[in-house]
């Protein structure tokens, strides 16, 4: 659990508009990922998922990505080529996004391309790959592999699209795999045997998970640690099965404003925002 | 007991191109009461606010507003009476028309006095002030626009409004603001609520009761203090609740 | 995003009073609208470009009386085909000696003329026909639209030329017979939009306010289809300046004697291998104009395209 995977040091994302502005998605996070389940909760604008994605450089111009390291065991990914970057992104580090819908190629069969993207990886024969295929779609839960093979994307339902995503992303065996939302376009029933493949998979590879989520009750059930966003910055991190003790008011404005089916309120608590908890410095969130 | 009911929906059944969306639905809303509906997507739930809505062209059973029942066409008597709410607040207002524009054709079209002063005073009544009256919808955050899409919806004073959805699209801070003023418009205006939702604990928070759908089908009702308990009888209901609890690490049948 | 405050560049004055995220009136917000327009609109050179050669087109039609140097009819055989800038011609002078500059300049009312004729009634027609079809659907839908389909099945020109031949010769009935060929496509662009905006969650809202379909389209639909629709009319009218060009060419279109530029270049094909300029110099112009239209079309995608993200 000491292992450091990954490290980010004062991470700050700036996209620029073309009325002079700059704003700022992300300013100054700090955090560091072991073998664990790491959560990322915020609110829409927080800089969750620009934090996410600027670690795989996938930040779009005109966005600026600055930190002073990403360190992902002793290579800094700031300063790789973009070639070198393209064999970790996939290969050692993974990506599940919130729909896959956008994710996968639509004129294309669900087996051809998780085919592909093993072959690409890994350099297998046709047949190989094949066989490959058949065992990753298994491997999350889809009973009629030989059959989802053979389907396009649209001809599959939404917990099923995920799936595929997932058997993607894991094809290389990466070491850390950074998932975005992955369940929020999916029904409640769906996301809990969408997350169960994600954990099992996690925990029999010893990888590192990074969970983005708008959800605090899910990001508190299945992470082991959590940081918090709020304008960019981290205000609070915690260990998952302590967030009911967090201390920060966003923190603890969010636990109140959210409807709890256990305890029946009159009226929610609706969030007084403190123009502090922009200025404050980032948290750091290192094991 | 029929003139306490401000909704009856009896035997709804809703198809499209042959698959059946809604089958047979049968519940009643009294005048004052909130009532949710939540299930998965797919379920039918949303259908069923818009089959009453009068969006539906193509649904048999019987539904009755305050003791009338509805034919094909909704009439000004309807529009006045039964008002919704949509789930996304960046497709649900026009884009280029002001708040102003869009609170002001409601009245326009059904020919209310005060205009100006109606207007004002909505705005007010969903916590948005003046300040806010000539904006477009893309100078307003998610929040404010579905305050704007509530405030259109009080304009004709209904007695009924249909929520579809209301803040799924919202974040939770704004969630809470957005269902503390639906609760206390509730009261103000003593208004009857059918509240869809695939949030369990959201539709907790605002019915007292709730009708669980699944595949078209209503497959039980029950009154929200039930549901808080967690001894719903129907094993689909329980599958919900404990998804709603978040995540379990429990084995997977 | 996450915070914008830190470095924003202030406005002032009457800029501030456009830019405001809170107008005080509906016109402050709908200026402040047009204002945003235009900055964006500024920002593309070539649009600009094609934006300042309309403008020189309306002004040369205001002042062509002015800016001609000769009557533009006066003939003078002693002086035929004079190459530009002899004896006083700049561009020139044609088989009858009239003045080739001044007769460009009193074309410009022409070109104009037909321009402004179907870039207001062709789109009208489209709008009315796409929008009826795609709201409201059902047969109404199908009639109005395989309509739409005989006009699109004849290649313009050839489906204008017919047209011309049944009403006669002249201006007017050219201009008619483009309008008559222009207005399928807007038809078409009108429907499609139509099609996906009544799906919207806003048309089902002012439905259930009890407005009906007329209110409807007229209101809520035409707004969001008249960006797509302003954008192909000025396109477009690079397309309509070479049709009634092409039908003067064909002597279908004005009449000699009046100085239109497609019968202008008509008149000089029999000399182009001796007098180049003859035929050439309306040609540029209408090149230029043609141009200048489409940089102007392109420019005006980025204002209004609906699917561009509001900054």
């Amino acid at each position: 659990m000491t292992e450091e995977l990954l490290r980010v040091e004062d991470l700050w994302v700036r996209f620029p508009t073309p009325s002079g502005k700059v704003v700022e998605a992300v300013r100054g996070v700090s955090f560091s990922l072991g073998r664990e389940r790491l959560g990322i909760v915020g609110e829409s604008g927080s800089g969750k998922s620009m934090t996410g994605r600027s670690i795989l450089r996938l930040v779009r111009p005109p966005g600026q990505v600055q930190a002073k390291r990403i360190m992902f065991h002793d290579q800094d990914l700031l300063t790789l080529s973009e070639r070198k970057m393209r064999q970790v992104r996939g290969n050692r580090i993974s990506m599940v996004m919130q729909d896959p819908k956008f994710s996968l190629n639509p004129v294309m069969t669900v087996g051809r391309q998780i085919a592909e993207a093993y072959r690409l990886h890994t350099g297998a024969s046709r047949r190989e790959a094949k066989r490959a295929t058949l065992e990753m779609l298994e491997a999350v839960q889809i009973r009629d592999p030989e059959r989802v093979r053979d389907l396009y994307p649209h001809e599959v339902s939404g917990g099923m699209g995920q799936r595929i995503m997932i058997a993607m992303m894991l094809a290389p065996d990466p070491e850390i795999l950074i998932a975005d939302e992955p369940t929020s376009a999916l029904d409640v029933t769906v996301q809990t045997s969408v997350l169960r493949i994600i954990d099992r998979l996690v925990k029999e590879r010893g990888m590192g998970l990074i969970f983005i989520s708008h959800d605090l009750n899910l990001v508190a059930t299945f992470c082991d640690r959590i940081l918090i966003m709020y304008a960019g910055r981290v205000v609070e991190t915690c260990e998952a099965s302590r967030l009911h003790e967090a201390k920060h008011p966003y923190t603890r404005g969010l636990l109140n404003a959210l409807p709890r089916l256990d305890e029946p309120k009159a009226a929610l608590e609706a969030m007084t925002r403190d123009p502090a908890w922009t200025e404050a410095p980032s948290v750091d969130g290192y094991l | 007991m029929a003139t306490s009911e401000a909704l009856l929906v009896e035997g709804l059944t809703v198809a499209f191109d042959g698959s059946v969306a809604v089958d047979a639905a049968t519940f009643a809303v009294e005048e004052g009461a909130s009532f949710g509906l939540v299930g998965e997507s797919g379920s039918g739930k949303s259908t069923i606010l818009r089959a009453i809505a009068g969006l539906v062209p193509d649904w048999s059973g019987r539904i009755e507003v305050m003791g009338h029942p509805l034919g094909r066409r909704r009439g000004a008597e309807f529009f006045r009476t039964v008002q919704m709410v949509f789930q996304d607040p960046y497709g649900s207002l026009h884009p280029r028309h002001t708040v102003d524009r869009t609170l002001s054709e409601p009245l326009l079209l059904h020919r209310f006095d005060r205009v100006e002063q109606r207007i004002e005073e909505a705005l007010e009544q969903v916590g948005l002030g003046p300040s806010f009256r000539f904006r477009y919808p893309h100078q307003l955050s998610g929040g404010q626009r579905q305050r704007v899409a509530i405030a259109r919806a009080l304009m004709l004073e209904p007695r009924i409004l249909l929520l579809d959805e209301p803040t799924s699209a919202l974040d939770v801070s704004v969630q809470a603001e957005v269902l503390n003023l639906l609760d206390r418009l509730r009261v103000d205006r003593g208004l009857t609520y059918l509240l869809v939702s695939h949030n369990l604990a959201v539709v907790a928070h605002m019915c007292e009761r709730i009708a669980v759908m699944q595949g078209g089908r209503i497959v039980e009702t029950l009154r929200a203090d039930a549901m808080r308990n967690l001894t719903p009888t129907n094993p689909y209901t329980r599958d919900l609740l404990v998804a709603s609890q978040g995540y379990s690490a429990g084995e997977e049948e | 995003m996450a915070s914008d405050t830190l470095q924003s560049t202030s406005h002032t004055g009457w800029r501030a009073w456009l830019l405001t995220d809170t107008p005080a009136s509906r016109m402050q917000a709908r200026l402040g609208q047009l204002y945003l327009g235009w900055r964006t609109f500024r920002s593309n050179p070539l649009a600009l470009i094609g934006f300042l050669i309309i403008v020189a087109l309306v002004l040369m039609a205001i002042f062509a009386p002015l800016l001609a140097v000769h009557d533009p009819y006066a003939q003078n055989l002693d002086l035929r085909l004079r190459a530009p800038g002899e004896d006083g011609y700049w561009l020139g002078s044609d088989d009858l000696g009239r003045d080739i500059w001044s007769r460009i300049v009193h074309g410009a009312p022409i070109t104009l003329q037909i321009v402004a004729i179907v870039a207001v009634t062709a789109p009208t027609i489209g709008l009315l026909v796409g929008t009826a079809a795609g709201y409201l659907g059902g047969w109404i839908d199908v009639v109005l639209m395989r309509i739409t389909d005989i006009f699109l099945a004849f290649p313009r020109l050839v489906l204008a030329l017919a047209f011309v031949a049944v009403l006669g010769a002249g201006i007017e009935n050219a201009i008619l017979a483009i309008t008559l060929t222009a207005w399928p496509p807007y038809a078409r662009i009108a429907r499609a939009e139509t099609l996906t905006i009544r799906r919207a969650d806003f048309i089902a809202a002012i439905r259930l306010q009890g407005a009906g379909p007329i209110r409807i389209i007229t209101g809520h639909i035409w707004p969001l289809c008249l960006s797509s629709i302003i954008i192909r009319v000025t396109l477009d009218m690079a397309g309509v300046i070479l049709t009634a060009a092409g039908l003067g060419f064909l002597g279908l279109g004005a009449q000699p004697p009046l100085p239109e530029w497609g019968a202008m270049i008509s008149a000089g094909r029999d000399f182009f291998l001796d007098s180049w300029w003859v035929a050439t110099i309306p040609g540029l112009a209408i090149f230029i104009v043609s141009l200048g239209f489409n940089l102007l079309g392109d420019g005006l995608r980025d204002v209004l395209d609906p699917k561009r993200k509001s900054a």
